[in-house]
């Protein structure tokens, strides 16, 4: 199988050299041969280079099959907000199938938008194409509302390749995460499609599919939305139907929110993956946790009397988007810190920041994006001081010795 | 007129338009740049007024040039330019009071335009009187159709209107179209601002670095 599609690119491999007909898409031609196959010049052949068969295309697709679960399950999760709305049981299948039909125009418009981009940047650039976008372009549709209508997606998708990547030298070279710097678009431009109690549930047909009238005691709200505008101090969190719901349901993830973001158990299972494979920095990872949780509790402690304040520590890993942004978002290797203690820090203070801004700005309920935005700008200052004081405390110990 | 402008003139007065662009080039008087263009009346007014002051300021300190002393010429700079702008925000408080509202702070800010120091002190001290003149109409313009070109785009796309005009038609929202709002925040304006820097750069090669 693998031998014939090698025969099949190497036959019209010539077309796309200098010279042949269609040189003019030859980094096209090379993008999708560098995907399907490593490519022989990963380290050189002389000298003493570590030879792996891993680059950054096979990397990208291990992130890819890490965010399955986390897809798959936001597509069942769509189709059962949507008919718990209405107060129907549809059974497994359609219940999935209305799911994955309204998530996969996401996905598509995401991928079309971005690589399209990509493909006309590595043309103009003369390079080769950059395999970046294949992750952000799985995790810009986990991070959006289901309801965002796709040409915002498409602008914001857009804007982020271009203004946060291309112009920085494309994939490697951009300072903030881009998929983050979507949703952040989408935030601030279109803020009353990205929150509020009518963008997380769809509630309409999806291709024919499903529709009608939510039932009496529907409310659109995620839980942090809940805990934003609730009066009082302490309140119980409730369902979309008003069922009153804990920290296991936050855990499984059958609640409202952005896609792929609801299941802590589906996000752990990718973390898994890229922990085991080591993709993603677990240094990184545990200290987000660490420092939400802390952060968390101090409030629950000594915090002003609002819902969100007295919200319970652990609550505040499994609802809004913690967890995923602290297992795909931080983690990104172009954007984070990369010096070993500088990781620490890092992840630690994007948990502190998110708790932070959840609990004392109530317009910004979910403070996961602007957390990992914000340390985004910090990482390469704490690196270069984390790599200072690694020189300083050698410089000492040498001319102790002399 | 052959006289008036001579080629050197020319220059003077056409060169801050691209080449020697006060915003996009020297890159000065951005903060103002961001300020004042969410809407487009309001950056009308504020290129206006910025260019009649720098104008008659290149012309008064050019006349006193050479009685004033070196030491204090930044002082003698300052009253004069803080002179021309009150008068001009007194006019524009007497005939225009919605924009002057708008402008608020801006219009007294100018006083701190680095454009008009920049151009007083480099241009000015150590020319003519119609050359200083020519050459503050030339920053003023240069730096006016920037801020007019930036607002164009964040009022069109952030409000939908030009001066305050509905262009966008209705059918359009009803269709599902949103206003930008991102567009009404200052950070776009940097962005745009940055874009008009890119498309000028890629077109002259002399400014690429």
């Amino acid at each position: 199988m693998s031998n014939k599609l090698r025969k099949l690119v190497d036959k019209v491999k010539p077309h796309f050299l200098p010279g042949g007909k269609l040189e003019k898409l030859h980094s096209v031609f090379d993008g999708f041969e560098t995907f399907l196959f490593v490519p022989n010049t990963t380290a050189s052949k002389k000298g003493a280079h570590i030879r792996d068969a891993i680059d950054s295309k096979r990397t990208m697709s291990v992130v890819i099959v890490a965010l399955l679960p986390a897809l798959l399950f936001g597509m069942y999760n769509v189709g059962y907000q949507h008919y718990l709305a209405i107060g129907q049981d549809a059974g497994f299948w359609s219940t999935f199938v209305y799911g994955l039909l309204a998530v996969l125009p996401i996905i598509i418009v995401s991928y079309v938008v971005g690589l399209g981009i990509e493909f006309i940047a590595a043309q103009i650039r003369g390079s080769e194409i950059h395999e970046g976008f294949l992750v952000t372009g799985m995790l810009i549709p986990l991070i959006v509302p289901v309801d965002t209508p796709l040409w915002m997606i498409a602008i914001a998708t857009a804007f982020a390749v271009i203004f946060a990547k291309e112009v920085f030298g494309g994939t490697g070279m951009n300072i903030f995460n881009v998929a983050l710097v979507t949703r952040a678009f989408l935030f601030f431009a279109y803020p009353t499609h990205m929150s509020g109690n009518t963008v997380w549930v769809r509630t309409g047909t999806t291709f024919g599919l499903g529709g009608g009238t939510p039932v009496d005691s529907y409310t659109g709200a995620t839980v942090l939305g809940e805990l934003a505008t609730a009066s009082s101090g302490n309140i119980q969190v409730i369902d979309v139907v008003g069922n009153p719901i804990g920290f296991w349901d936050g855990f499984l993830g059958l609640i409202p929110g952005s896609i792929g973001e609801t299941s802590t158990l589906a996000i752990l299972l990718g973390a898994a993956l890229i922990l085991f494979t080591g993709v993603a920095s677990w240094k990184v990872m545990l200290s987000v946790f660490t420092g939400g949780a802390l952060m968390a509790y101090v409030f629950n402690l000594f915090g002003p009397d609002t819902a969100i304040a007295h919200f319970p520590w652990y609550n505040h890993l499994v609802y809004g988007g913690f967890a995923f942004g602290a297992v795909f978002m931080a983690t990104d290797p172009v954007t984070s810190a990369r010096t070993e203690i500088g990781k620490w820090i890092y992840g630690f203070m994007i948990g502190a920041f998110a708790i932070i801004i959840r609990v004392l700005n109530p317009g910004y309920p979910e403070g996961m994006m602007l957390a990992i935005l914000f340390m985004n700008i910090f990482a390469p200052l704490i690196d270069y001081y984390v790599v200072n004081a690694n020189i300083k405390k050698r410089l000492k110990r040498a001319t102790k010795k002399a | 007129m052959s006289k008036l402008m001579s080629a050197k003139t020319k220059e003077i007065l056409l060169g801050p338009l691209a080449k020697n662009n006060p915003i996009t080039v020297q890159v000065l008087g951005i903060c103002s740049a961001l300020a004042v263009t969410a809407k487009l009346e309001p950056a009308v007014v504020m290129g206006i007024s910025v260019t009649i002051i720098v104008a008659f300021g290149n012309v008064i300190i050019s006349l006193l040039r050479n009685t004033i002393p070196n030491r204090i010429r930044i002082i003698v700079q300052l009253v004069v330019i803080a002179a021309l702008v009150t008068i001009v925000s007194e006019i524009l408080k007497a005939f225009a009071y919605d924009v002057s509202v708008q402008l608020s702070v801006y219009i007294g800010l100018i006083i701190t335009n680095c454009i008009l120091m920049g151009r007083l002190e480099a241009f000015a001290m150590s020319n003519r009187p119609w050359e200083s003149f020519i050459d503050g109409l030339g920053n003023g313009f240069g730096y006016a159709w920037i801020l007019v070109a930036v607002a164009f785009f964040r009022e069109l796309l952030g409000s939908g209107t030009l001066f305050g005009y509905q262009v966008i038609p209705q059918a359009l929202y009803d269709a599902g179209y949103h206003n930008n709002g991102l567009m009404i925040l200052p950070p776009m304006a940097l962005i745009l601002v940055a874009c008009i820097i890119w498309v000028h750069r890629a077109k002259d090669k002399e400014l690429q670095e």
